[in-house]
């Protein structure tokens, strides 16, 4: 099921496949070592601190703090249609970091390093297969499964469309 | 433990070579080093090819360079590790000379990039970063830079016209060098002007995808004094790592794994950062060359910006980086850069750089990074 994460997918095999079902489900999973407890998010399988291989699952609030931006003009394959589009790492609250697109809750303009900001799951509903990923919005901003998409941006992902506004440096 | 020195050194010029193939370019840099050195062809007991190989028709690359070369059945492998393959390729013949197996050793760095088509070039660069958690949003190897470069003026104040400094300086020095892609001078506010590409970088704080090929030729330290005059010695050679995902990284504002490579090397040269009187380092982005001034002790953290402003990497400043026009203007055929960096110290130690001499290099440095520093590799290079 890990297929199914992305707009464009390279890994459809894991051992941490699960993460794309609970995203589906509108929960962002991050994964806890059994034996010494660390946590990892991006979730992974087998411990890096301690090598341990049993892992639980924990859900996390995706709450945290934009660490770093950018909006991309010159879009790779697969992401031509959505260019140009903001990609922001956050640091979590609990931990770890994501890497995501800016999503249409969060105007360009008000783009800041340090601006608190939520990993929210999200359905792409214009493709017929499923297709899942996560976006960074203003925080308390919920989507349940039927309601993916926000108002007006049925075309792209919103955060194609927040970036759309170009930046100014 | 007896020193490595290099005793040839070829260079053929880098851009779009749409004229040769991989290994006919390969052929003249392996011939000019041969040259250089004084060396018949069968005194070389072992080549090391570093290239990167998605980026050729042909694959398992070292083959058809070795027969080309007129090498066989003489030991060959390829080392790949991004864009640092060079100077890997360079690290492994230290170790097998280090390790007595063999005396004579050739390097060559080789690629041709601009044979992909533009399509095939594209679905490349998205799966630069980590793929799993990463690639799926589109991200591109500008996109990771940029992101440093962001977090870099957060943190330190740096500007664009610092980025677009290292731009200027590179292109200017690019223009002296006759093996160059680039050779005109360009002005900041062309460098500002250029069309975005992930912001806050414009064209012009990108290196460019070239052809071209590098050989260096390495010997024992026994056999060096009896083949060269004038060797140059891989005093240090340093070497780190990093996780390829920018989500697992301490800091976004250098490289570690180039700071970790930088102790090295200078610790086994004897060395430190103040000794070095001329540098190439890994430039693909001009906020790397920023901050390889930092990673590599040339300035304290958060003073490149100020580094680059004063002019202190041109000649005639603390410590001259990058004078051959680095990535940016010279290009960067990705294996045969790192090869392209120690081709470049060599010749500056050895006062041959021309119009580009540092007056007085006696220790030189190369930083030479693959990918967004999962890899780096630092040589310090002295002459006797
Ligand atoms: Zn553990």
């Amino acid at each position: 099921m890990f297929k199914w994460f992305g707009m464009v997918n390279f890994t459809p095999y894991t051992r941490v496949a699960e993460f794309a079902a609970h995203l589906k489900d509108g929960r962002i999973m991050a994964s806890r070592c059994s034996a010494c407890g660390a946590r990892s998010f991006p979730p992974r399988a087998d411990c890096a601190a301690c090598m341990a291989r049993e892992f639980e699952w924990m859900e996390i609030s995706g709450r945290g703090t934009l660490h770093t931006f950018t909006t991309i003009a010159a879009a790779p394959t697969g992401f031509e249609r959505y260019a140009p589009y903001t990609v922001g790492v956050v640091d979590l609250e609990e931990g770890g970091r994501a890497l995501a697109w800016l999503g249409g809750t969060i105007p360009s303009g008000e783009i800041a390093i340090g601006m608190t900001l939520q990993l929210v799951p999200r359905i792409e509903e214009d493709v017929e297969e499923i297709r899942v990923f996560y976006s960074l919005e203003r925080p308390g901003t919920t989507w349940s499964k039927a309601g993916a998409a926000t108002v007006g941006e049925r075309q792209a992902p919103p955060a194609a469309a927040g970036a759309r506004r170009r930046e100014q440096v | 433990m007896s020193r490595v020195g290099i005793v040839g050194i070829g260079h053929t010029a880098f851009g779009r070579r749409s004229d040769a193939t991989v290994q006919e370019l390969a052929f003249d840099a392996f011939a000019e080093a041969l040259h250089d050195a004084g060396l018949e062809r069968d005194a070389v007991d072992a080549s090391v090819i570093a290239a990167v190989p998605e980026y050729h028709k042909q694959r398992s690359l070292a083959g058809v360079v070795q027969e080309y070369l007129g090498l066989c059945p003489k030991p060959t492998w390829l080392v790949e590790v991004a864009c640092a393959s060079g100077s890997a390729a360079i690290r492994t013949a230290w170790l097998a000379i280090r390790a007595g197996v063999h005396d004579v050793v050739a390097v060559i760095g080789c690629q041709k990039m601009t044979e992909l088509e533009t399509a095939e070039v594209l679905a490349l660069m998205g799966r630069v970063g980590e793929v799993q958690w990463e690639s799926c949003f589109g991200t591109t190897f500008p996109a990771y830079y940029a992101m440093f470069a962001r977090r870099h003026m957060h943190e330190f104040g740096t500007r664009p016209e610092h980025l677009n400094g290292v731009a200027v300086k590179n292109h200017h020095y690019g223009a002296l060098n006759p093996l160059a892609m680039f050779r005109k001078e360009i002005t900041a506010e062309k460098a500002a002007a250029s069309d975005p590409v992930a912001s806050p970088f414009h064209v012009y704080d990108c290196c460019a995808n070239a052809d071209g090929a590098a050989c260096v030729i390495l010997a024992s330290e026994s056999r060096a004094r009896e083949m060269s005059t004038r060797p140059v010695w891989l005093a240090g050679m340093g070497c780190g790592s990093d996780s390829m995902s920018v989500l697992r990284r301490p800091h976004l504002t250098g490289l570690p794994s180039a700071e970790r490579a930088a102790a090295e090397a200078y610790a086994m040269a004897g060395v430190g950062p103040r000794d070095i009187k001329v540098a190439d380092v890994h430039d693909c982005f001009t906020i790397a060359e920023i901050m390889a001034y930092e990673d590599l002790g040339f300035c304290a953290k958060g003073e490149g910006g100020r580094f680059i402003a004063e002019r202190e990497s041109y000649i005639g400043g603390r410590l001259p980086v990058n004078v051959d026009g680095g990535l940016k203007a010279k290009g960067h055929p990705i294996g045969a850069t790192g090869v392209s960096m120690t081709y470049e110290i060599a010749k500056q130690l050895r006062g041959d750089a021309g119009e580009r001499q540092v007056p007085g290099a006696d220790v030189g440095l190369t930083h030479n990074v693959g990918g967004i520093g999962q890899y780096c590799f630092v040589q310090v290079l002295a002459r006797d």
